[in-house]
């Protein structure tokens, strides 16, 4: 007996605990307000749908509940009744301390809507946490939660905790795991707080803007490009308020956080927890659908893995190799089911029948020689002798009759029937249902160029759920199927592909992305590379001070780039002013001398700019012919002679004058092309360029591109002579003073 | 009744849930659960330990299916059927006694007085139990002439008066309910000081200047080599860490403050260190009727390389972990998978994980069982809170603290 008290003690003592603490509540949105899962989404919302074999939502309550959260407003808005039904028929009401209401709204056609309407309900009293009916996570609140009141008590401007995950972006399409684009975040390292949010950085140019101010007021930024977004906030009342305030702000992220992070006016503040060990995610497409449901197979959501009956009773037993089957299945023994594979209750499977890395919900029939890979087939679903399909979604009651392929990417909806030996084509929806009116995919295209596909569309879901009843009573009056379109016997139609884009179709599928469009990705970055090198980010960094005066840095190289220009144009007035003038040429090395001090410039750059200079204008002297230019240059480079060879003392300026030249004749000046070994030959003559810089010149030029060497190869003859010269001299030099060998030996090295 | 139904639903929530662990722990809330499922059971008049047999089935059929792999749920279900079906045979020989002998409700109100020869069934279990005599052949014989004995000993105290039958029958079934919580907490009480009673033979079997090794972090293991240390003892202690949860880390630093010489090393240098060790005590999850154990993983390993060595092997494990179970493919069937977050971040290796480039096929897979089995023939003595015991001595201890009947904890459709 004495234990019992204690039992009872401690009870007693937990209820204190729950007297103290206010309940938490949470605001589950059983809408995405997003169409990226129809024509699935026009008959079943999307909390609805099995997630290995469990739905959803199911995954988002259970979580609510392990983590603490006592009371749940359940926000219906499309297909509401579903949503409503299925709570009420499930264990989620009636739990102790769990309670699940739900809010239903018909005109909601936001996120913004939603927390307009259940301010205006009044129910929500503190913090809450907001998480959309789509999340799958394992995190424990508590310490995020701790860290949010803390902050609270300091800043009552805090009103917003985002749970946020590392996960690399792939590089080459600049797509999280999830299919969602990459996402851009500026943090405060020491105090958590976000500073910049953005998830639809122009990748093409590689760059983001960052406010000049971020940079300013803040001593220590981290900018990271390799975090997801969990879509897990934990929000104090004021979100709510906000809400309402600006009647604008539609989209969680888009509005609302990015319209707090510029809007500094009221001073609130958003901070970011991450977690390490946990997971947290969002299924956002049907990318992410194929990505969660294989980390729940390979448990990183434990213990909401199938094996563990976190909701209603299983019987899913987990065997080797990541196979998990239930005990009432009827499999034929030469069947082979794969690694990675959940094989649901009263499934039966026929002879030489391969599964691998798919998910089988209840009662399907599946027949013999069935091949199934990567695929994600719900409940009573029948499939027929020697049927195909490789990374397909395959919904409730479909039919496929025997033969029948699906490719990569299809989505079947409810009840569809595949005709025999039908070969559904790559990335196709079919549905029992039209596709909505043109009209109507205008509308969407129109959002989905807002978005450009990305998160929610906040489009008319009201207006799709009237559709759907609409276009159920008109399927089920006019019988006549068009039997062409999913094959004979089959019926459906086929939607076109007009939302979000033909060519993004692949981002967003359930299948991998095929090898020939990752490698044109990757080409088409490879081309972006060689316009700007820094397209691609270092996947997280912390820019310190001297990382950011590193910048300035960066902003002086430009600023030099500009610079030289400047001067180059200086030195030109100054040199044509004193050939139209008369200046003398001392006068005239004055006045660089002054233009090269006052921009900062070396002495490369002056005999570059003056050689430019000169070249120019024996160029725009008025000349008929390439000879004619020919005498035209040697005139005016003897004319100038003196000044050229002023500022060549060393080999390096001579180098650079041939290098100035090389590119005049490549870009400003192409008439001197064809000249070019007649010039250069003419500059040594003149003996301002000397063979030594001519030689370097080669060789510096030896191992660059062909396109580079065609004045290399132009001059070939005269870089030979030049080599000649040289070797003589070598040579009179060993005759003379008797050299060794070896010098012999090292300029037959030289030579090329 | 619709307090106790609800303490069952938290209780199986917690367990769904994965939020009690260790078998300690379980095993004591599961006894507690269904002392308030006994004494909130309204008993018929005929048949009285039928109907508390099917209700404690009903609830622990329940919690066995809510978290198969905890063994000690079971284990404590069958270990209260067990008490039930001796305490009701009990009471039905003394009834016999009683109504040759017209004398049997009086002893048996007497019979938990400690002084008395005769005790309830549970309560010379109890005995056996504190004396901390190994059952052997002497357990057997007195349980044998244990029926026999009742009516003998009561002949020889009994010249009480006679009572009816009716009134003997509510007398017997408020004596039935009020001896099963009796021996309920009993069984409660040992499993709360199980630790005491094993770590009271830690220095017959630990001695002077030697080097133990342990894996990972058992509470038994803890108090086990404490004791010895308390006894004066003086020996060194090598901690295999025991990847991926560590929980060798913390055992050291409990053992360091305690004043043992210890020393940590990783679960690969165990074959390497096996030379120099002197006996291996590790903690168990479960012990199987066969005398495996289910045990946390890389025991296995450690047992494997303790054999090569012939280093005893020794297993500590109180009563409440004694699965009459045979297991069967045990790696597979009695194995818990945990998150592979604790083996790797899930963050470095998100780019591994993209199922979006590539066939699509997860290439990346993380294995992270929680258990290992160590078959009976490397395990050279079990430690329970009754003494020391051979693997191959396990069935014969099952049959004293489980009845065959309760093997297969499952409420018959008929009732």
């Amino acid at each position: 007996m004495v234990q019992k008290k204690g039992g009872a003690t401690r009870v007693s003592e937990d209820a204190e605990e729950d007297l103290a603490r206010v309940p938490l509540q949470g605001i589950l949105l059983a809408d995405s307000f997003a169409q990226k899962f129809r024509p699935i989404t026009l008959e079943r919302p999307k909390v609805l749908l099995p997630l290995v074999n469990a739905p959803m939502i199911d995954y988002t309550l259970a979580w609510l509940e392990s983590a603490g959260v006592e009371e749940v407003y359940v926000f219906c808005c499309a297909h509401s009744k579903q949503v409503i039904d299925y709570l009420g028929s499930s264990k989620w009401i009636g739990q102790p301390n769990f309670s699940v209401t739900t809010i239903e709204s018909h005109n909601s056609v936001s996120a913004g809507d939603a927390l307009r309407l259940i301010y205006e309900r009044n129910v929500i009293h503190g913090d809450f946490i907001l998480i959309s009916g789509d999340t799958v996570s394992n995190m424990s609140l508590t310490q995020a939660l701790q860290e949010h009141k803390e902050r609270r008590k300091k800043d009552s401007n805090a009103v917003m905790t985002m749970v946020i995950k590392q996960s690399k972006p792939s590089p080459s399409t600049h797509q999280s795991r999830l299919g969602t684009d990459e996402l851009f975040m500026a943090i405060d390292p020491d105090t958590k707080q976000l500073l910049y949010y953005e998830d639809k950085a122009d990748h093409l140019k590689g760059t983001i803007t960052l406010d000049k101010m971020l940079l300013t007021d803040n001593p220590f930024i981290s900018l990271h490009n390799d975090k997801q977004d969990c879509y897990i906030d934990i929000c104090s009342p004021e979100v709510l308020s906000l809400f309402t305030d600006n009647f604008d702000y539609q989209h969680l992220r888009r509005h609302f956080v990015k319209g707090l992070l510029v809007d500094d006016i009221m001073g609130y503040k958003i901070f970011i927890h991450e977690i390490h060990s946990s997971y947290a995610a969002r299924i956002d497409n049907f990318r992410s659908y194929d990505t969660i449901s294989k980390d729940i197979i390979q448990r990183w959501t434990y213990p909401l893995v199938p094996d563990v009956p976190f909701f209603g009773n299983c019987t899913t037993k987990l065997r080797r190799q990541g196979m998990y089957r239930t005990s009432e299945i009827g499999q034929s023994c030469s069947a082979q089911i794969g690694p990675f594979t959940v094989v649901g209750n009263g499934t039966t499977i026929g002879k030489d029948t391969k599964i691998s890395n798919s998910v089988v919900g209840e009662g399907c029939t599946i027949g013999s020689n069935v091949s199934i890979e990567g695929s994600y087939i719900w409940h009573n679903v029948t499939i027929e002798d020697g049927c195909k399909l490789r990374h397909a979604i395959v919904c409730d009651g479909v039919l496929m009759k025997s033969g029948s392929v699906l490719e990569p990417g299809v989505i079947l909806s409810f009840k569809v029937v595949i005709g025999q030996q039908f070969v559904v084509p790559a990335y196709s929806k079919v549905s029992l249902l039209q596709q909505p009116t043109k009209q109507d995919s205008d509308e969407e295209l129109e959002y989905a160029d807002n978005s450009s596909g990305i998160v929610e569309i906040p489009s008319t879901t009201s207006t799709s759920d009237m559709l759907n009843g609409e276009l159920t009573s008109k399927s089920s009056e006019t019988q006549c199927w068009a039997a062409s379109e999913v094959g004979t016997g089959g019926v459906g139609y086929i939607w076109s592909l007009i939302e979000g884009g033909h060519e993004e179709e692949w981002r967003h599928s359930v299948a991998p992305i095929p090898a020939d469009k990752l490698a044109e990705v990757i080409q088409a970055m490879n081309d972006d590379l060689e316009i700007s090198d820094a397209s691609v980010l270092p996947p997280s960094g912390e820019l310190k001070p001297d990382s950011v005066s590193n910048d300035t840095d960066n902003d002086d190289v430009e600023y030099i780039r500009d610079d030289s220009v400047y001067f180059e144009k200086e030195v030109e007035a100054t040199f044509l002013r004193a050939v139209h003038e008369n200046v003398n040429e001392d006068h005239v090395i004055l006045e660089v001398n002054s233009l090269r001090l006052s921009y900062n410039m070396t002495s490369a750059d002056c005999a570059g700019a003056i050689f430019y200079s000169v070249m120019k204008l024996a160029l725009d002297t008025p000349h008929s012919s390439t000879s004619e230019l020919c005498r035209i240059v040697a005139n005016v480079t003897t004319t100038w002679q003196k000044l050229l060879k002023y500022y060549l003392p060393s080999l390096d300026e001579e180098i650079e004058v041939i290098l100035k030249f090389e590119e005049m004749c490549l870009e400003s000046a192409k008439e001197f092309s064809p000249l070019f070994a007649q010039t250069l030959h003419l500059l040594y003559e003149k003996d301002i360029l000397q063979e030594e810089a001519i030689l370097n010149w080669a060789s510096e030029k030896e191992g660059a591109d062909d396109a580079d060497k065609v004045f290399v190869k132009q001059s070939e003859k005269f870089i030979q002579s030049c080599d000649q010269v040289t070797m003589s001299i070598i040579f009179r030099l060993k005759r003379s003073r008797g050299t060794i060998y070896k010098i012999e030996l090292l300029m037959l090295f030289m030579c090329p | 009744m619709p307090d106790v139904h609800s303490l069952v639903n938290e209780f199986t929530i917690k367990l769904k849930k994965r939020k009690i662990e260790g078998s300690k722990t379980t095993a004591k809330q599961t006894a507690e659960l269904l002392r308030s499922v006994i004494s909130q059971q309204r008993i018929p008049h005929t048949n009285q330990a039928a109907a508390l047999i099917d209700a404690v089935k009903a609830v622990g059929e329940q919690l066995i299916a809510a978290n198969p792999v905890e063994l000690a749920v079971g284990n404590i279900v069958r270990r209260v059927l067990h008490i039930i079906r001796e305490e009701d045979l009990s009471l039905a020989t003394a009834a016999i006694g009683g109504l040759s002998l017209s004398a049997a409700s009086d002893d048996e109100d007497d019979a938990e007085q400690d002084d008395h020869p005769v005790l309830s069934a549970a309560a010379v279990a109890a005995a056996a139990r504190s004396t901390l005599r190994p059952p052997s052949l002497q357990t057997l014989l007195e349980d044998v002439p244990y029926s026999a004995a009742v009516p003998h000993n009561s002949s020889s105290g009994g010249d009480s008066e006679g009572k009816s039958k009716s009134a003997d029958k509510s007398s017997r079934s408020r004596k039935l309910k009020h001896n099963v919580i009796e021996a309920v907490n009993e069984l409660i009480s040992d499993i709360a000081t199980c630790h005491e009673q094993i770590a009271e033979q830690a220095v017959e079997h630990i001695h002077q200047n030697e080097v133990i090794l342990t894996l990972g972090s058992s509470r038994t293991v803890m108090e086990f080599l404490c004791a010895a240390k308390e006894k004066k003892r003086s020996f060194r202690v090598f901690v295999a860490e025991g990847a991926p949860r560590y929980q060798g880390h913390v055992l050291a630093k409990e053992l360091v403050a305690r004043g043992l010489q210890t020393t940590v090393i990783t679960d690969s240098a165990v074959f390497a260190m096996i030379s120099r060790v002197n006996m291996v005590i590790v903690g168990a999850h479960a012990v199987m009727a066969n005398g495996g154990v289910i045990a946390p993983v890389g025991l296995n390993m450690v047992a494997l390389a303790a054999q090569r060595h012939s280093v005893p092997f020794v297993v500590l494990a109180g009563i409440h972990k004694l699965c009459p179970l045979y297991p069967h493919n045990p790696e597979v069937l009695l194995n818990e998978l945990k998150s592979p977050s604790e083996l790797l971040d899930f963050g470095e290796f998100s780019d591994c994980m993209d199922f979006g480039s590539g066939s699509g096929s997860p290439l990346l897979h993380v294995v992270n069982p929680a258990f290992d089995y160590v078959p009976p023939k490397l395990v050279s003595l079990f430690i329970t809170d009754t003494g020391g015991h051979n693997p191959s001595y396990m069935y014969r201890l099952i049959t004293d603290y489980y009845s065959a009947d309760d093997m297969v904890v499952q409420r018959r459709p008929a009732f």
